[in-house]
């Protein structure tokens, strides 16, 4: 059967998956892939979880990835890693923001925020179960680059690392995607996170 | 050239390029793009409609007139619109016309899962169904000419997984096509008894043609891989047996309704055994079963929700795609759910929080403002559908009269318009004494921002009339008509206590514009630790710019957007606006 790669990005509603998914997806294109993207508007935005599914290859049919089916995992923050873990397969990579952002929950005081996200993480990188596991703040690195709008970009200079796609070929994606006014900016940050793993 | 689209996107495109001259919606998720994307393209006349019936009503008259048309809406939105499509499947068309329904499978952003195929057989009108982008774009060509064709409205069934998946379209240019001339023809077009009788039975002619159609058309297609197994199946349930069962035979269906006797019979009789995967209602297998044809269905596969590859492989080949278990985090405990919230500085927010604290009965109604029963503010009894929130409060009151001057009436701008001035009227009419809430944010929020009736602009962001609400309610009758500030909690909270208890009908409209639309800048507000006593009363706006932290409370000051609502809650004193601090 032909190989299709599979990446869950998700995050929180407001933090930028969909540019990200649509970077990627441009890249994807651009290497005259086939490539399906699903993602879930309405509701969804608001604060709550944001979940994107990219898939590409010679043949793509379900638009769709389900658990423990990714090659790769993308999570803008790190509470929604430890929640689309399942997605994950063994050996697979990770690509975490360790940025936090209580939900509602959590804000209110019935639930707590899982305090030792990362260190698990470490530990399932340390017994082999994670295949790759990266991880920076990425809207620290944002904030540097003086565009805290473009922590999304910032990680995905981070799974630009891992994916057989030039970094030529997500610089030029990001001229094509991102507007001109916040090019720059987002271009530095793509680079800072490709340079910070 | 291949380009990256939405199924929204490509059925715009499809339409752009199949010469329609006019098209109209009402927002809905997951159907909003469609028409969004159509108001790009200088050729269409498109606009919103103030709702889903109003809009395939302006749709009928123009493709009466002779124009090529498209109307889009979520599943919902053609209950809403169902009236008119009845009997409009009576009429026929003059120039082509096309119905999209958007479904919404796994309710993503939807009060119910209904499954729209089965208005196709209520109406008697062909169906198709796509399965990817490109299909998306090359059905409408052929249901516009079908719809011409055959002299019929068609039905276009998208779903969550079509409209808001992007794959690779080849796109083409427009091919014009002119208006057709137009006649009058009131024997056809004016449905009266008498006309009507003669048009039901072309009617039943007409889906008899289209029955043969269903056999020729390549809408429908035979794949014949191995022998062993055959699955019938349509729309993105193609995609999730294609990736389950990749050696099944499959016949895959285009046109959903009507179906193709002869080509299932055919498909039956040359695989072993037979299988349906279709989501929500067992459409497909209850006519094939009629045929007498053996096929499991809903045996195996769920009435509700979406199906996934590998629960098709698992129910068919005897095992997943994929074997747990599935990497987990090292506690037994699920992380905490992020459930949509309000924003921060939302006008609704000060609304939900007051109605709590007053103990009210709330009608709720759809829009950003059903996140009112969310926790903490938990104010809203029920929602039903669009417009439900000013007449099931005025069914409150009317069945139990204990509940008579506690019943308040929820609505949104853009909600009131579409279905909201009907039951006005009606609690007018029939003397009743709630108090209708009309949350004005001066837009159609919750699917994106679209413009309405009382917004001033079009769907091209052109000036228009901006119709008044205030001056609505009072030509229905209402004498008590205030504006509020959506800010200003203590008039807000004085004018909702003393018009709930009003012994008459009452309106409060509730203005500020919604806060991911103010862009002007912002200046967050801060807590003085000195005067915080940590009791915790802001907590319960539930507003994601607070935080508890211990003792503590904390405002994150890249979140928050200074709309003091916070402020004027807080009992000592303790929150301000930053730079506020020595006032």
């Amino acid at each position: 059967m032909p190989k299709t790669t599979s990446i869950v990005m998700g995050g929180v509603g407001g933090q930028g998956i969909v540019l990200a998914s649509k970077i990627l997806a441009q890249v994807i294109q651009d290497h005259q892939l086939e490539l399906k993207v699903s993602e879930i508007h309405g509701m969804a935005q608001r604060g709550g979880s944001v979940l994107t599914f990219v898939r590409y290859g010679t043949a793509v049919h379900a638009p769709l990835i389900e658990q423990r089916q990714a090659d790769y995992l993308f999570a803008l923050e790190k509470l929604e890693a430890w929640r689309l873990l399942p997605y994950l397969r063994t050996g697979g990579t990770l690509v975490c923001s360790t940025q936090e952002i209580k939900p509602m929950p959590v804000i209110i005081g019935q639930q707590q925020y899982p305090p030792q996200i990362i260190p698990a993480l470490e530990a399932l990188a340390a017994d082999g179960t994670l295949g790759n596991f990266l991880a920076i703040n990425a809207l620290e690195v944002a904030c540097a680059c003086g565009q805290p709008k473009a922590a999304n970009v910032a990680l995905l200079g981070v799974l630009a690392r891992t994916l057989e796609f030039p970094v030529d070929s997500f610089l030029h994606a990001l001229a094509a995607v991102v507007p001109e006014r916040f090019l720059a900016a987002n271009r530095e940050a793509f680079l800072a996170g490709f340079h910070a793993v | 050239m291949k380009k990256l689209l939405s199924g929204n996107e490509a059925i715009a495109r499809g339409a752009y390029e199949a010469g329609v001259h006019f098209a109209a919606a009402y927002p809905g998720t997951p159907s909003t793009e469609i028409l969004e994307n159509l108001a790009a393209y200088e050729e269409i006349e498109a606009q919103w409609s103030t709702n889903e019936k109003v809009a395939l009503e302006v749709g009928i008259g123009a493709a009466l007139a002779g124009a090529r048309v498209l109307v889009a809406m979520k599943h919902v939105g053609l209950n809403v619109a169902a009236d008119p499509l009845m009997t409009f499947s009576y009429l026929g068309v003059n120039g082509g016309f096309l119905l999209v329904t958007a479904d919404d499978p796994g309710m993503h952003s939807s009060q119910n899962e209904q499954d729209s195929r089965q208005y196709a057989r209520f109406a008697k009108l062909p169906m198709l169904e796509p399965s990817d982008s490109q299909e998306a774009k090359d059905f409408v060509q052929e249901a516009l000419r079908v719809s011409e064709e055959f002299d019929t409205p068609v039905l276009l069934r998208s779903s969550t997984r079509i409209s808001h998946a992007q794959s690779l379209v080849e796109v083409g240019e427009r091919r014009e096509v002119s208006i057709r001339p137009y006649s009058k023809d009131a024997a056809k077009r004016v449905a009266m008894p008498a006309n009507s009788r003669r048009r039901h039975v072309v009617v039943e002619e007409r889906l008899q043609r289209l029955r043969q159609y269903a056999e020729e058309t390549a809408l429908n297609r035979l794949e014949w891989r191995r022998r062993e197994i055959g699955v019938i199946c349509a729309g993105i349930s193609y995609q999730q047996v294609r990736e389950a069962l990749p050696e099944a035979s499959i016949l895959k269906l285009g046109l959903v309704y009507p179906l193709p006797v002869q080509l299932l019979q055919e498909f039956a009789a040359g695989v072993d055994k037979l299988y349906v995967v279709e989501e929500l209602d067992p459409f497909f297998e209850k006519q094939i079963k009629a045929l007498g044809i053996a096929v499991k269905g809903k045996e195996l596969f769920p009435l509700t929700g979406e199906i996934f590859p590998n629960l098709i492989a698992e129910k068919i080949l005897g095992k997943p795609l994929t074997v747990p278990p599935v990497i987990k985090a090292d506690s037994e405990e699920p992380p905490p759910v992020r459930p949509p919230v309000l924003c921060p500085g939302c006008p609704h927010r000060s609304v939900f929080y007051l109605l709590r604290k007053q103990k009210l009965l709330v009608s709720g109604d759809i829009g950003c403002y059903t996140l009112g029963a969310s926790a903490p503010l938990e104010a809203m009894d029920s929602c039903i559908c669009m417009g439900a929130g000013i007449s099931a409060g005025l069914g409150y009151e009317k069945g139990n009269p204990e509940l008579k001057g506690k019943v308040v009436s929820v609505i949104g701008d853009s909600t009131f318009f579409h279905s909201g001035m009907t039951g006005l009227a009606d609690v007018v009419y029939n003397r009743g004494t709630t108090l209708t809430l009309i949350l004005d944010n001066r837009i159609t929020a919750m699917t994106g921002h679209q413009d309405h009736p009382g917004t001033g602009r079009t769907l091209q962001g052109q000036p228009t009339v901006a119709l008044d609400i205030g001056a609505i309610c009072r030509a229905l009758g209402v004498q008590r008509v205030q504006e509020v500030d959506a800010y200003d909690l203590a008039a807000l909270e004085a004018v909702i206590r003393e018009e709930a208890a009003a012994p008459e009908p009452s309106v409060v409209i509730v203005r500020r514009a919604c806060a991911l639309l103010d862009k002007s800048a912002k200046t967050a507000c801060c807590i003085d630790e000195e005067q915080c006593s940590g009791c915790g009363l802001c907590m319960q706006l539930g507003c994601p710019a607070l935080a508890r932290e211990g003792r503590r409370i904390v405002i994150d000051a890249a979140l928050c957007v200074g709309c003091g609502v916070c402020v004027q809650v807080c009992k000592f004193g303790a929150i301000m606006k930053a730079g506020e601090e020595d006032a």
